[in-house]
């Protein structure tokens, strides 16, 4: 055990010697992911609760297909699928991009956990009462401004115990990143076992940076929603 | 010359003709009452001068000037959508259910507009914003409260700020005391009965007989979508046509 964390104990947190790993990769898939995920999720969830069906249906079959399938085969979708077909290897900037490990798996787990959040924002939009939309017309706000004004501020906060939710469920989907090569915290316990066969040890350990990182989240959205939700009122 | 003009609006919802044709004409420190049962269009009245609905036919004017529309599916809208944002900040209106935006803090609700439309810069909409939580007696320290904390007799009175604070010529109220518990009716009717006295140009959808009595300089009694009688508050003691009484001794008993 002793020998197994001073032999990994940097790999485990952050680097390996060469390359960013464990903990830090970890950290960083899901920034990345969750970060790029949310921008994306913005415009499209404006677009799913969109009045016309011709900018409604496209984002649906996103969320759908995103939605109805695993994270592991849209990874391996993008990491070695989409590689495999003629057309993408013969352009070069397709090729280059598919070609690295890390952009096939953030193109993934972004798109992966843009779907969920575009139908978590959605629901939000949706949960805001009509009269204060019809109130925001009668006070003269509308179109973009409307949106980021009020609709957009009132349904992020809405969404808060949801998107946590999702964030949290992503930091466990980052795992499986090790198929493509990624040197994430499982990655790494996964070498640490093959070396050493401890396995209990090397996946405990694992499994406790998971759990840290969790609690971490955790903690870090409840102060969200202390100061973004208290304005549901005393009965919340 | 009128300061609001109303000619023949017609509003249908399906089948169902809500508007058959009612005209208005208020000027400028008028308090027009309008009355009349549940469903027969006084609520759609007021709300299709701001356009919150949408008229199939009929004419809008402010200060003689005629707000220029374009029929559509779904009733006419205005022509030019910054005409109707300017429109939509000369009348203010205050919900029946408040509406106030659950997510802001009572201050903030009140600067929206003055801030994001009007654009008048923050500090000065914030000393103004104040002003009016003094008008319609709050105290300063709900400001940074959320409406959710408040009772519905002070939301009503936030929102009754919140219309203040876009400096509008014609408050538009409908039925601002039909969601309070009775206790809380007086406090709201108080500041509308203040502002009526400052000579403000007022509409008011009310089920309040006793009020619309002592503030209305204009009443105007709807029955199924059309205007049956109206003239100063002295028909509501002495109506001329058999329905307002119907309507009245239903209310008054």
């Amino acid at each position: 055990m002793i020998e197994l964390i001073s032999e990994y104990w940097k790999a485990f947190l952050f680097s390996d010697g060469y390359n960013l790993t464990g903990l830090a990769m970890t950290l960083w898939l899901l920034v990345a992911s969750i970060g790029m995920g949310f921008v994306l999720s913005l415009p499209l969830a404006i677009l799913r609760v969109s009045r016309w069906s011709l900018l409604r249906w496209p984002v649906q079959l996103f969320t759908y297909v995103f939605r109805g399938t695993p994270l592991y085969i849209q990874l391996l979708i993008c990491y070695s699928g989409l590689y495999g077909i003629a057309v993408v290897r013969s352009q070069p900037l397709l090729e280059a991009f598919f070609r690295d490990a890390m952009n096939c798996t953030l193109l993934a787990f972004t798109l992966n956990t843009c779907a969920y959040t575009v139908e978590i924002f959605a629901g939000a939009i949706r949960s805001i009462p009509y009269g204060e939309i019809e109130a925001a017309h009668a006070y003269g706000l509308s179109g973009w401004r409307l949106y980021l004004r009020l609709i957009l501020p009132s349904a992020l906060r809405r969404a808060l115990p949801y998107y946590s939710n999702e964030v949290i469920l992503m930091l466990h989907a980052t795992s499986v990143a090790f198929t493509a090569t990624i040197p994430d915290i499982l990655k790494i316990a996964r070498d640490a076992n093959a070396a050493t066969f401890l396995t209990f040890q090397a996946f405990g350990i694992a499994g406790l940076l998971y759990l840290v990182l969790s609690f971490a989240l955790v903690g870090a959205f409840r102060l969200a929603e202390k100061r973004w939700l208290s304005f549901q009122g005393p009965a919340h | 010359m009128y300061k609001l003009t109303v000619e023949h609006l017609f509003k249908r919802f399906g089948d169902n003709e809500v508007l058959k044709g009612v005209s208005l004409n208020a000027q400028a420190g008028d308090v027009v009452s309008m009355i009349g049962a549940s469903g027969s269009g006084k609520s759609t009245m007021l709300r299709c001068i701001n356009f919150l609905e949408r008229a199939d036919e009929g004419a809008i004017m402010l200060d003689g000037e005629r707000i220029i529309t374009r029929p559509g599916a779904g009733g006419m809208r205005v022509a030019n959508p910054a005409q109707l944002q300017r429109l939509r900040t000369r009348l203010a209106m205050v919900f029946q259910h408040f509406n106030l935006w659950s997510h802001l803090t009572v201050l903030e609700n009140i600067v929206l507009a003055p801030c994001r439309v009007l654009g008048v810069s923050r500090k000065v909409a914030e000393e103004s914003a104040r002003a009016y939580l003094d008008k319609v007696g709050l105290p300063q320290r709900v400001a940074a409260q959320y409406p959710a904390f408040l009772s519905g007799g002070q939301q009503q009175r936030v929102a009754i700020a919140r219309a203040l604070a876009v400096e509008p010529e014609i408050l538009l109220f409908d039925e601002p005391t039909s969601a309070l518990d009775p206790e809380l009716v007086g406090e709201v009717l108080k500041v509308i009965q203040a502002l009526a006295e400052e000579g403000r140009t007022m509409l008011m959808v009310t089920h309040e007989m006793g009020f619309a009595r002592q503030v209305s300089s204009q009443v105007l009694f709807l029955h199924q979508g059309r205007v049956e009688e109206q003239g100063d508050a002295t028909i509501l003691d002495r109506p001329a046509s058999e329905r307002l009484q119907q309507f009245l001794s239903g209310r008054l008993k």
